[in-house]
């Protein structure tokens, strides 16, 4: 008791003292506004044929809205405010903090537009699941005020094309002064999304960069034995962590909000994604059935043979769910950083 | 009354020379897919009347600006929302057609492009070979 008792105060330290590490992944849509997006923070966990996607949006200011896309595997069951500490708890197992170092600086769509399956508000952000192909998920962003970037059309088919479900969020600054929410702090998500072939978007992240940019992010997977990667690691996509998971670390996850369903034992991989944004031209797919065989499809690296088949939407509330066997499980956060050219 | 029937006269001479212009014009389709024009270069002859007839399937806008460099400069540092009036220069709503006639009077190399934010930087330009008539 004492023990779990510190372990989240150290947390809660490391969250007051240190600045967090920039995460994304989510591309950002609205570059002309007076908020520029300073981090997209974003995580993903597998488990018995469900994804739980933590996602973490932060804002530098100004009094207009932004917004940020993040393609889905599948249609969400739920979405709900996260946990505190997750994303900080994964980052502290790899990136051990220097607590002295720094002080934090601040904790009516047209009708071929996309379905809106979900709306809901989570604090200050406004949160949409639509389902569309590119075109519509881009007339729906363009109708709802999201600016797009000249490269999102081809960037949205590509993910349309294997899984036509996407997540629109947009922070609203006026509902952010009522909470009494400060610059920089963050809004962190759940998503609970049950789908039978997980994959993380990496190509998404090089939305609204120019070609001469780079793509600075962290992936961290935890899946029930070793997993197969597509594409393999390389330079670019580095292997920095791959290992059996410590209690330790499950057990400070598993205290989290919403993250008791974290199975007992885990393979944590981590992934340093470093280099230019030509590099990220894919996404990755994940294998961690044992069979070492991830689709080259869920990496985005050949089309599928047919459209997806998702089940029909009837309410917001009510989802019918075809969840096949999960056999892994995996967490993910991301994060670019835009070099100007 | 002078004025009134020399402006009158001078109106009905331009309408002569635009319907002239259409009538005369070479149809030229182009169809804007992914922020692209499709094309990296056109040929046309000195005294080419074209009309262009350009659809955008993208889910956002675009324009086509047609001209020689000071024209390029002008549209990429501008801030003009919306074309349409002036002869080679065109806003393309998302997933709609427009079109735009434009006489090639001298051989030389013109542009093309689109000068929203960030479309020419993504590439979406090219160069017009107008040719001296053979």
């Amino acid at each position: 008791m004492t023990r779990r008792l510190m372990t989240v105060l150290s947390m809660v330290t490391m969250m007051v003292l240190v600045g967090g590490p920039a995460f994304a992944c989510g591309g950002l849509v609205n570059p002309n506004g007076s908020v520029s997006l300073v981090k997209t923070t974003t995580l993903a966990a597998y488990a018995d044929g469900v994804e739980h996607y933590v996602t973490s949006f932060e804002f530098a200011g100004g009094g207009a809205e932004f917004g940020s896309i993040v393609p889905l595997p599948g249609i969400p069951s739920k979405v709900v405010r996260a946990g505190d500490w997750t994303l900080q708890r994964l980052v502290q197992e790899v990136q051990p903090p220097i607590l002295f170092k720094a002080a934090r600086t601040s904790a009516g769509a047209a009708e071929d537009s996309a379905q809106v399956i979900l709306e809901t508000r989570i604090d200050a952000l406004d949160i949409t699941i639509l389902k569309g192909g590119g075109d519509e998920v881009g007339v729906w962003a363009k109708d709802n005020g999201f600016a797009l970037t000249p490269d999102a059309p081809e960037i949205l088919d590509y993910y349309a094309s294997r899984s036509p479900i996407f997540m629109a969020a947009r922070f609203d600054p006026a509902a952010a002064e009522e909470l009494g929410q400060s610059l920089g702090d963050g809004t962190p998500i759940h998503l609970v999304i049950p789908t039978p072939q997980p994959w993380v978007p990496l190509r998404i992240l090089t939305l609204g960069l120019g070609e001469d940019a780079r793509v600075d992010a962290d992936v961290f997977l935890l899946t029930e034995t070793k997993p197969s990667l597509l594409p393999a690691p390389d330079k670019a996509m580095r292997l920095d962590r791959s290992e059996a998971a410590s209690d330790f670390l499950l057990s400070d996850l598993r205290s989290d909000k919403g993250m008791k369903w974290l199975p007992a034992n885990m393979w944590l991989s981590y992934l340093k994604l470093d280099g230019p944004v030509g590099e990220f031209n894919h996404d990755l797919a994940i294998d961690a059935s044992g069979v070492g065989r991830p689709s080259p499809v869920a990496a985005g690296l050949r089309l599928p043979l047919k459209l997806p088949q998702l089940p029909p939407t009837q309410s917001s509330l009510a989802w019918p769910w075809a969840i096949a066997a999960g056999l892994g499980f995996f967490l993910f956060k991301a994060s670019t950083a835009v070099l100007d050219r | 009354m002078t004025q009134r029937v020399l402006v009158a006269a001078l109106v009905m001479v331009l309408a002569g020379v635009g319907c002239g212009l259409t009538e005369k014009a070479t149809p030229f389709a182009m169809t804007i897919n992914h922020s692209s024009f499709g094309m990296g270069e056109m040929k046309f002859e000195a005294g080419d009347i074209v009309r262009f007839t350009v659809t955008n399937a993208d889910p956002i806008d675009h324009e086509l600006i047609i001209g020689d460099q000071r024209v390029q400069d002008l549209h990429e540092k501008g801030t003009e929302a919306e074309h349409g009036s002036v002869p080679g220069e065109i806003s393309i709503p998302a997933g709609e057609t427009r079109t735009t006639v434009y006489k090639f009077d001298e051989a030389g190399t013109l542009f093309f492009a689109c000068h929203l934010p960030g479309h020419f930087a993504y590439g979406m330009h090219g160069d017009i070979i107008v040719k001296e008539i053979a």
